[in-house]
């Protein structure tokens, strides 16, 4: 046993693993983090800052700040003073609002474009993180009946007899979306519609709630097992002893969901299909140095990160086709006249001498 | 008789230059903000094009003293006497090599299409572009009421509008005496007149 402050690998041995393995879950939490250099995270680069999780997660009354569920990680966005205020979870807690001294235009983006949004331009830096998970292909063995296992160039699993196929990605690129700190879920009991993939978070907010900033997700693409009857997402019986109906071991997707719904206490039609689901996780780690922070055309631009992201004029990707059909053809009709104009005055001024 | 007579004082080229030079830089740097050019990064083009408009604001600063100061604000003051045969010139008789109807000199150096594009230009046209140019600058200071497409598309339109100013204006300095009296003229001040002969002197 040892008592001490907790450091980053403390928090790391359950966090660094979520999902069932090192940076499944999150990408921007891996292992790689127990001893970052300053290109993986500025503030816990161990040879500079040294942060530990708990600079930032303070906590109070053992409550740990961080937490994003059904309230937002983060109840304010603004300048924590150390007598008044122990929370550090805000990069403005320390930051402030207007921390772009060089550049005060990057200023006016604080109140509607989170920090993470430029400052992390890419997560799981260092090791893969778990993009696409199809359990639809799960259960195909060897002609011995053996478990089939596959990896990926990235050394991962790509394929399991288990769990499906796996896809891993690396430098990975986040999704971007309007985020007031609040995600709920669909829950078993939810009915889906199952004709367009699930999105299992559903990401409170959106550009005319003044709390939602443009925020970086990462985003878990998978196919699942679902009560095609009742249409509603399952819990599968996955582990237990052979003949129980768990699918490690029967490898039968009907006795499975049947065996999980009962013992979740859930209906079960008895039909069951795989959906198409999604689920988006906020970055908030793997803070890049300043200097490969996004820069202003990775958004502003036509084809850039935000080009999906509707509702709202951002200069450089958008425009009125229509203005600048009718102001470039003018321009160029203009340029037509006076080409005329001066090509007749040459003729003319021709003949007269 | 023709005499050579200062027209353009130094403020007046160097006001006319400087302005010339920063409305291109606005028209380059801002159409790479608008997406259309990509010539130099969208970070520099905003820094650039927020700084040549305070540096034409201040231009124009300077500019509105000197018309003021010098009365030569009235050099600009629109008129439709002879517009009909401006007209009739630029779109007819100049093919034929007739005189030009209006005679210039120093105290009118404008025609009255001059006038009336000038007037618009100085009156509604660069106002327009300053009003929606702030606005678009301080857009998030000013809270979430404003619009920022409304001001960008104004300001857009504004653009086209300038563009559209420089190509003809480019082309009509070319109609002068020769292709390049205009040009010459506005570099050194001055420009070769037709006057008429005091009756008096041939005696």
């Amino acid at each position: 046993m040892h008592v001490g402050a907790s450091s980053r690998a403390t928090c790391g041995a359950c966090h660094f693993k979520g999902g069932g393995g090192d940076g499944v879950k999150h990408g921007d939490l891996d292992s790689s983090l127990i001893k970052p250099d300053h290109g993986l995270d500025v503030h816990m680069d161990a040879k500079g800052l040294n942060f530990s999780c708990t600079k930032c997660h303070t906590s109070n009354g053992h409550q740990i700040e961080g937490r994003f569920y059904s309230m937002p990680a983060t109840k304010n966005h603004k300048l924590a003073m150390p007598m008044d205020n122990p929370s550090r979870i805000a990069c403005e807690s320390c930051h402030g609002l207007h921390p772009h001294n060089n550049t005060p235009k990057l200023n006016d983006h604080t109140a509607r474009v989170a920090c993470e949004t430029c400052h992390v331009p890419v997560f799981a830096k260092k090791k893969p993180t778990l993009v696409w998970w199809d359990w639809s292909t799960a259960g195909k063995f060897k002609e011995d009946h053996k478990f089939i296992v596959k990896k990926d160039k990235l050394g991962k699993v790509s394929y399991h007899t288990k769990k499906g196929d796996l896809g891993w990605a690396k430098n990975v690129v986040p999704e971007y979306n309007w985020f007031n700190g609040v995600v709920t879920h669909v829950l078993a009991k939810d009915t889906i519609d199952d004709s367009r993939p699930v999105r299992m978070t559903i990401l409170h907010g959106d550009r005319n709630d003044p709390k939602s900033r443009i925020t970086p997700f990462k985003m878990l693409r998978g196919k699942q097992v679902y009560d095609a009857g009742n249409k509603t997402l399952v819990v599968p019986k996955l582990f237990g002893p052979k003949g129980s109906g768990a699918y490690w071991k029967d490898f039968d997707w009907q006795k499975s969901v049947a065996a999980g719904q009962e013992a979740a206490g859930y209906q079960f039609s008895g039909k069951v299909g795989f959906i198409e689901t999604e689920y988006l996780r906020p970055v908030a780690h793997m803070i890049a140095p300043k200097e490969e922070a996004l820069s202003c055309a990775s958004c502003h631009s036509r084809d850039g990160r935000l080009k999906k992201l509707a509702g709202f004029y951002m200069p450089g990707r958008d425009r009125s086709i229509n203005i600048d059909r009718i102001g470039w053809l003018s321009c160029l009709a203009l340029l037509v006249l006076v080409g005329l104009h001066g090509a007749v005055r040459f003729i003319t001024s021709k003949g007269r001498k | 008789m023709k005499e050579r007579k200062l027209f353009y004082t130094r403020f007046e080229r160097f006001w006319h230059w400087a302005q010339a030079l920063l409305i291109i830089l606005l028209l380059i740097t801002g159409f790479t903000i608008h997406g259309s050019l990509n010539i130099i990064s969208f970070g520099k083009a905003v820094t650039f094009h927020n700084q040549l408009a305070w540096l034409l604001l201040g231009l124009t600063a300077f500019a509105i003293f000197w018309h003021f100061t010098t009365g030569q604000w009235k050099q600009y003051t629109p008129t439709l006497e002879k517009a009909a045969e401006v007209v009739c010139y630029y779109s007819r008789d100049i093919f034929k090599g007739c005189e030009h109807p209006i005679k210039k000199d120093v105290d009118r150096k404008l025609n009255p299409l001059q006038r009336i594009a000038y007037f618009l230009l100085k009156v509604v046209l660069f106002p327009f572009q300053v009003i929606t140019g702030l606005l678009y600058l301080y857009s998030s200071q000013l809270g979430t009421s404003m619009e920022i497409s409304t001001v960008a598309l104004l300001h857009t339109i504004g653009a086209f509008a300038f563009l559209g100013f420089l190509i003809i204006h480019v082309y009509l300095a070319t109609t002068g005496e020769t292709v390049s009296a205009h040009f010459k003229a506005m570099v050194t001040g001055w420009e070769e007149i037709e006057v008429e002969e005091e009756p008096n002197r041939s005696v």
